[in-house]
């Protein structure tokens, strides 16, 4: 669907964001190593990010993690400069957003990005229909490819005659399905989805969660998205990036961050999390030692959750596990012990 | 203590100047531009002309037809296009008709030009704060201002006759559109303006997708509002020489004759309610997407 030859990774190297009346005199201070709190207190102005580096790979989800106040949404409207930062480079597919034209970034909007909001930001006033169509509409598509798209991703997120309902006899999912749709009917290669489930049901989220896994094997999109859930973090996450206070205290893969939290804010956050639904048993499992004392064990594949290897083992009644590398091939071993000690929390 | 218990003003003579000499520049800027003036405003004139020509010579139950339609195409309810077509066949019966007709087509040339000029002033305000500082103390001017007074410089300007009455009207009526357009779109939800931005709107885009829809209820509102007051002052502009059931009220009151300004007075409520139903009922149509919610 989109250009292969460019990849849409996102690269935000030193970003921050200053808010009041004069954020080009408080920027030295910070750089100079002024604390948020001395920002406030003696010169008026309020730290939103500071110093963010983050490095966004194409295709990928990177979920951007943060509690209310960290700054985790102002950082999602640096990518299409909803807001402008105070200092800092958003460079997408090589080119940095911060220095492009009113033009330059209507177009970079139009088709490079589509945007997710949490409270759906759809058009009271247009069906399902015309609220999908919206983004090719700006783009100038004609209506007729414009109605094929928006009918094929209302189609794909469940809305399938819908279409003339309008957004106020939808309930919150079905809204937010809308929404989804609007944002990938627009064909651009990032999506940003700003705490995009966070007002839904807890069930209804788990299952937007899922179209957008599934959507995402297919579209292999570069998305972006914001949560203050953890659970939803690690279910989605490619790459989590947490923010606290405006800057970021550590970034990688779920099982990275579950396995070695980087400070006790966010040990905190991982105590809370079922481990048995978020490791995979590789990152748990020794070297392959000794084959022989595994001979009769079950196999799994490298990204078993420890959950579903536990059930594995207890359906075949056994307490050894072969995991199994690319074609199959043994690459480690677990045991049933091993297996019930990970998944308790330390 | 003499300036403790009268208040120490202005020498008479000094006064007296003064206002002469204001007087007389703004009769000599009359006299200099009173023709080009009355140029700039002659396609009004025709367009009052015509109206006015197009309601009297259709026959009476074209037009009884004619509006009838349109309060149901508006309202597509019985009640309204039933109480429509009663009021205007007293008004006919009561020999009203061709001051009614004259009303009517003054209110559409007036409200017309209200929105015209309006609704851009209004979106124009919207848009800048600095703009709105200006126009808002504007606004209390014209709405509070004694009609009368700014009766005097547009008869010396224009003289009598429809256009100065046109204007006269339009100064009243035009203060609730404005008003209400700024606020319209003032009130417009920002996140739906941020998904617009997200999105790439540009501004004319945001406008025309976005903020004029959504602050359509509120424009209707101002509308209605415009209408309403036009038919207010249309009394205060037959002063002026504008035809149409303001002059039977006028000479009505210079004559004390009670039941003749009771009926046109009847007459003006008359059409008032039916402009008002119509325009509202219309407004509640076009945002029908605001009714059965879900749950």
């Amino acid at each position: 669907m989109n250009d292969a030859s460019t990849s849409y990774g996102i690269e935000i190297k030193g970003l921050s964001k200053v808010f009041g009346p004069n954020p080009e005199r408080v920027i030295p201070l910070l750089q100079g190593g002024m604390s948020k709190t001395d920002i406030l207190n003696k010169h008026q102005h309020v730290l939103g990010l500071n110093n963010i580096n983050i490095s966004m790979p194409a295709g990928c989800i990177q979920v951007i993690m943060g509690l209310s106040g960290s700054g985790k949404s102002t950082l999602i409207r640096h990518i299409n400069r909803l807001i402008d930062p105070s200092v800092g480079e958003v460079l997408v597919a090589g080119v940095d957003v911060v220095k492009m034209s009113q033009i330059e970034l209507r177009e970079f909007r139009r088709h490079k990005t589509a945007m997710v909001f949490q409270k759906f930001g759809l058009l009271p006033h247009r069906n399902v229909l015309e609220n999908a169509v919206f983004g090719l509409e700006l783009q100038g598509v004609p209506r007729a490819r414009q109605l094929e798209a928006a009918s094929h991703w209302l189609d794909r997120v469940g809305l399938k005659g819908f279409e003339d309902r309008y957004p106020n006899q939808l309930s919150g999912g079905m809204q937010q399905r809308v929404g989804l749709a609007r944002a990938l009917a627009n064909d651009a290669p990032i999506l940003l989805m700003d705490e995009a489930f966070s007002a839904l049901d807890p069930l209804i989220r788990v299952d937007m969660q899922t179209i957008l896994l599934d959507l995402q094997k297919e579209i292999k999109k570069t998305i972006v998205f914001i949560t203050h859930d953890l659970d939803e973090a690690l279910r989605l996450g490619d790459r989590i990036a947490i923010l606290r206070d405006g800057e970021v205290v550590q970034q990688g893969t779920g099982q990275e961050i579950v396995l070695n939290p980087a400070d006790d804010y966010i040990m905190e956050f991982v105590r809370h999390v079922n481990r048995g639904k978020v490791l995979q048993v590789k990152t748990v499992m020794e070297l392959l030692g000794d084959p022989a004392a595994f001979a009769d064990g079950v196999e799994v594949a490298g990204d078993t959750l420890l959950e579903q290897a536990v059930s594995a083992l207890l359906a075949a009644n056994k307490t050894k596990l072969v995991v199994t590398g690319e074609q199959g091939k043994p690459v480690g071993t677990v045991s049933l012990n091993q297996l019930i000690e990970a998944m308790v929390s330390p | 203590m003499d300036w403790f218990w009268t208040f120490p003003h202005l020498d008479d003579d000094y006064l007296r100047m003064l206002r002469m000499s204001i007087d007389d520049s703004f009769r000599s800027l009359t006299r200099a531009y009173g023709d080009a003036i009355q140029q700039a405003f002659e396609p009004l004139r025709y367009l009052l002309l015509y109206a006015e020509w197009v309601l009297l010579n259709t026959p009476w139950a074209v037009v009884i037809l004619a509006v009838a339609g349109l309060a149901w195409l508006a309202s597509r309810r019985w009640p309204i296009v039933i109480g429509t077509v009663l009021t205007l066949l007293l008004i006919g019966y009561f020999d009203m008709w061709e001051d009614t007709m004259r009303t009517v087509a003054m209110i559409l040339v007036c409200t017309l030009l209200s929105l015209v000029v309006g609704i851009p002033i209004g979106i124009i305000m919207a848009g800048s704060n600095r703009v709105q500082s200006v126009v808002n103390p504007i606004l209390d001017i014209m709405q509070t201002m004694p009609s009368f007074v700014y009766l005097i410089p547009v008869v010396m300007l224009l003289g009598i006759g429809r256009v100065p009455g046109l204007i006269a009207v339009v100064v009243y009526a035009i203060p609730p559109i404005i008003r209400l357009t700024n606020l319209g779109i003032r009130l417009v939800d920002k996140e739906v303006l941020e998904a617009a931005d997200a999105y790439g709107a540009s501004r004319w885009q945001k406008l025309r997708n976005v903020q004029l829809p959504l602050a359509m209820p509120t424009i209707m509102a101002g509308i209605n509002q415009t209408i309403m007051m036009a038919l207010a002052m249309v009394v205060i502009a037959s002063m002026i020489g504008v035809q149409g059931l303001g002059q039977p009220v006028l000479r009505a009151i210079n004559n004390q004759y009670f039941t003749m300004g009771m009926f046109n007075g009847l007459a003006i409520v008359g059409i008032a309610i039916i402009f008002d139903r119509i325009s509202q009922a219309f407004g509640k149509r076009i945002q029908k997407h605001q009714e059965h919610t879900h749950e």
